[in-house]
């Protein structure tokens, strides 16, 4: 990249609101340098999809100015639509047109020619793995395959500036990885410009440039090397003891007021302290910052920590001997299509237990399936010793579940929403009052006013948390909670969980967020509907290839198990 | 690399083309489409066509002799031989009371007792009793069962009951059929279901499913979006058309007395109206479901009941009536009846043309928001 390069991209106080909620844009200034790949990240609400709609003129800005190649977004649209690409959230493609049908709208409404074409389509279908699925509809299409095809679409020519928003969202780790292949070989080899938005930290890592976006607001513009170097001489790795796992060792941690963060990683905890050369127990290892690491000096530096209270529930769910949860041959068809096929796992008291894989993987499937949300095409599952199957209603009573999307009643303030909750699981009187009043206290949810619509994201999560712990369950479900949610109310969300796996509750839990992995006791990843890994997250992590300089993390050992799966298939499919 | 500038005529019908294909693909490929553009019209004239008559017909009635002379049973006589009714003999008027009572019949024909003799002698009565559960229906049966005597006792008694002769003659509908307006009333709806509905559903997906956002940000102009989304959905509603006359005309052999220019004139001004709305409730409400559930309130429903289609207009009190003229429908339902059972009234056509004209202009004018191509 070269400091002197043209300005493809520049925004100068740049102010943009929607009712009367909090401006989702206040005061954004940046610039994106020709031929550089950068990232804008942040987490959900932070306004990375609304500054990306206002660089392609769809949005108009309330104050402030834009230029994009030199044009103002707000007189000159159609003249930037004509030299950007711009692929949003969903990809925008057309599910019901095929493969090459896709291509040919975009080339057709670019005025690419028939040779251009002859040239090009070969290359697009080459780089991005499609050309055996030409004539498949998209919406037949896996969510990796679809992000890639949404990708080509935007290359039918090149483009002057190309903005890709959270093209990696729910998609498989191997997919994300080709992703950015593809786009950084894009930029370093012709010279394009790209802006992508990413909720995932680890991404950044890869790009020229990061742009941190918080509540509307930039909190740095810089390479990602200067944010990493942030944390330089503050990062150490620690082991835990005997008796002790990294998960309590991480929560211990995380109550030094010395340290900024705390996360588990690879079976030890990664520490990051608040100030250099001072190491936050005797035994921490140095080891190299990641982006991460200076990503929370950074936020820290904005935010001051929460103030942390462990969950302390009023009687400890009942003991049990053998599993809690028992699924053995579990599957359920829709029509043709298998969502999940033969899974099998079983998870004991007060473990966390994690499902992980992609979007379309079936793991919210199979948890409707545990919840008695939805009737098994076959197989057993128990959870106690109640066949979900035939005492729907016994089961349920024991579990408490938190859907994926905020499924509280919005205009109803806090209470009432706990109130109605507490009346549906049978509780009333004195009892109602008692569970209420320890919900509202031990998640801190005494403070909020108004509806529960208008409450920002970690407190309707906390507030959803709540109401699904008010009749006293034994498991818990949460299905996809830190999806989209800032890194500081992902770790405040885990330390909650482990307080209450500590107490004997058990707890089931889907992420996309390979790293997460680590604060589970036993995980299962799938893809497809198939178990593809199961065990510990030790014994998930040794199936992937050993390395002389680093400990494979969670998501080397995803993609590892995944390449073992297609290589096997493929063998399968020429036997 | 030489292109041709994207402002080029030829490079905007290429666009547009690309847009038409496009949505029609997706429209043979989608079962919703092909359900609420092909199948739900063909049941509709179905329907229309053979289920749903406001005529009446087979009634049944109980009827109690207690007479049982033969002047008695030759009146009776009539009444099994009419279209009109399908007679039921009771033996007491209890049991045709149970009867009435469970909906079996809907009316009760009694002949007393010396019924004969007091024809005979000064004039007798008989008594019905109808259900008036259903007043419009009643009021027919009422009507039937009194042409039916009066035409009886004309023939067998002359002189003694009184000699006039009422002769009725309905206009329009000669036949009394109801098929009859009921086919121009299907026209009515199977195009705003295509123009209206159908096209607000699919311009709706596009939002929803960010297509539309994609495509913004293309070389393509706002307007050229609007005439891609417009073309396929004028062309499907006018097969529709086409269906609903040649279903009309050679299935249940309604005349079509005006021109078929005329016909088919008023019905693009009602498709390009239909599909103006359509356009303009979807890009303001962005989602599917709110989409069709607006669309079928603001335009589907009243078309059926507001119109005049069902209901006459004249009848309905002078509010509802002030808001029939907000619907386009209620202008094309006119010009439908004229064309189909009167013939070319220009007095008629004229003024509802241009009703549905001034619509159109003032929707072309609303539909700043697709051709502006932005998002809020």
């Amino acid at each position: 990249m070269n400091a002197s390069a043209p300005v493809v991209l520049e925004c100068r106080e740049v102010h943009k609101s929607f009712g009367p909620r909090a401006p989702a844009l206040a005061g954004v200034s940046l610039s994106v340098p020709a031929g550089s790949l950068s990232a804008l990240v942040g987490p959900d609400g932070a306004g990375k999809t609304t500054l990306i709609r206002l660089v392609c003129g769809l949005l108009r800005p309330e104050r402030g100015a834009l230029r994009v190649l030199g044009l103002d977004p707000v007189h000159e649209a159609q003249r930037i639509q004509e030299q950007v690409s711009y692929m949003p959230q969903k990809f925008g493609l057309y599910e019901d047109l095929t493969v090459r049908e896709n291509l040919d709208l975009y080339a057709d409404l670019h005025g690419v020619s028939r040779e251009e074409r002859a040239a090009r389509y070969p290359q697009l279908l080459h780089m991005t793995d499609l050309g055996r699925f030409e004539a498949r509809l998209a919406g037949q299409l896996s969510g990796g395959m679809k992000q890639k095809l949404g990708l080509a679409c935007t290359l039918v020519r090149p483009p002057q500036l190309l903005l890709l928003d959270e093209p990696t969202v729910g998609v498989d780790p191997l997919s994300r990885r080709e992703l950015w292949q593809i786009v950084r070989r894009l930029v370093h080899e012709e010279g394009l410009t790209v802006l992508m938005s990413t909720a995932y930290l680890d991404e950044a890592e890869g790009a020229d440039r990061v742009i941190v976006l918080q509540a509307g607001r930039v909190l740095a513009e810089a390479a990602p090397g200067e944010i990493t170097r942030l944390a330089a001489g503050r990062t150490y790795k620690l082991t835990p003891g005997a008796g002790e796992s990294a998960r309590t060792l991480q929560a211990r941690l995380l109550g030094v007021e010395s340290v900024i963060d705390a996360v588990p990683d690879a079976g030890a905890v990664r520490c990051v302290g608040a100030h250099p050369q001072c190491a936050p127990e005797s035994g921490a290892q140095p080891v190299a910052p990641r982006f991460e690491d200076g990503f929370m000096v950074m936020l820290r530096g904005h935010q001051p920590p929460e103030a942390h209270s462990d969950i302390v529930l009023r009687r400890a769910p009942p003991q049990a001997s053998g599993a809690l949860i028992e699924v053995r041959g579990l599957l359920r068809r829709f029509g043709a299509f298998t969502a999940v096929d033969r899974v099998s796992f079983s998870v004991a008291r007060g473990e966390i237990f994690g499902l992980l894989g992609p979007n379309g993987a079936g793991k919210t499937t199979t948890f409707r399936m545990l919840c008695g949300l939805l009737a098994p095409s076959g197989g057993v599952l128990r959870i106690g010793a109640v066949d979900v199957a035939t005492a729907g209603d016994a089961a349920r009573g024991q579990l408490g579940y938190v859907a994926q999307k905020f499924s509280l009643y919005g205009p109803l303030s806090v209470r009432e929403n706990l109130e109605f909750f507490a009346s549906v699981y049978g509780l009333h009187g004195a009892a109602r009052r008692e569970r209420i009043d320890w919900a509202m206290g031990q998640f801190e949810l005494t403070g909020a006013r108004g509806a529960a619509a208008d409450l920002p994201g970690g407190f309707k999560q906390r507030l959803a948390m709540a109401a699904a712990l008010l009749h006293e369950p034994r498991i818990l479900f949460l299905d996809e909670p830190t999806s989209g949610a800032d890194p500081l109310a992902r770790r405040a969300f885990w330390r909650r969980i482990s307080a209450l796996a500590a107490q004997g509750v058990t707890v089931v839990v889907t992420t996309h967020f390979m790293q997460e992995a680590e604060y589970c006791d036993h995980i299962v990843i799938m893809d497809a509907g198939r178990v593809l890994a199961q065990g510990t997250p030790a014994e998930v992590r040794a199936r992937a290839p050993r390395h002389a300089d680093f400990e494979p993390t969670m998501e080397d050992a995803f993609i590892a198990v995944i390449e073992q799966a297609r290589a096997a298939e493929a063998a399968a499919g020429v036997a | 690399m030489e292109r041709a500038p994207s402002s080029d005529l030829r490079a905007r019908l290429g666009r547009i083309g690309t847009l038409v294909r496009k949505e029609w693909r997706q429209m043979i490929r989608d079962p919703a489409s092909i359900a609420m553009g092909v199948v739900l019209p063909v049941i509709l004239i179905l329907l229309f066509g053979y289920g749903l008559s406001l005529d009446v017909k087979n009634v049944p009635i109980a009827v109690l002799n207690q007479d049982g002379s033969g002047l008695a049973g030759s009146l009776i006589g009539r009444l099994q031989l009419s279209p009109y009714f399908a007679p039921r003999g009771v033996t007491s008027l209890h049991q045709a009371e149970q009867l009435l009572l469970r909906g079996r019949v809907s009316a009760i024909f009694t002949v007393p007792p010396l019924f004969a003799r007091q024809v005979r002698a000064s004039g007798a009565s008989v008594q019905l009793i109808v259900s008036g559960a259903d007043a419009n229906t009643a009021r027919i049966i009422e009507g039937y069962v009194t042409g039916v005597i009066e035409a009886w006792s004309a023939q067998r008694a002359p002189g003694l009951l009184a000699p006039v002769q009422v002769q009725s003659r309905v206009w329009f509908n000669a036949a009394n059929d109801s098929r009859y307006f009921l086919v121009p009333g299907l026209i009515v709806l199977v195009m705003t279901l295509i123009g209206a509905f159908l096209t607000a559903m699919v311009v709706a997906r596009e939002w929803e499913r960010g297509t539309f956002e994609a495509l913004f940000v293309t070389p393509v102009r706002g307007t050229e979006i609007l005439l891609g989304k417009t073309i396929p959905y004028f062309v499907l509603g006018m097969a529709g058309l086409v269906l609903c006359v040649l279903a009309g005309r050679f299935l249940f052999h309604v005349p079509l007395r005006g021109s078929v220019a005329v016909l088919f004139a008023g019905s693009v001004l009602y498709v390009l109206v239909a599909l103006g709305i359509g356009l303009l409730i979807s890009s303001a409400v962005k989602n599917q479901l709110v989409a069709s559930q607006v669309t079928l309130l603001a335009t589907f429903m009243p078309a059926f009941m507001l119109s005049g289609l069902l209901f006459d207009l004249r009848s309905m009190p002078a509010p509802i009536r002030v808001v029939t003229y907000l619907l386009p429908a209620r202008y094309y339902v006119a010009l439908l009846q004229t064309t189909f059972l009167a013939g070319d009234v220009w007095a008629v056509i004229v003024p509802n043309a241009l009703a549905l004209l001034a619509m159109l202009g003032v929707l072309a004018f609303a539909l700043g928001a697709i051709t502006r191509k932005r998002l809020a």
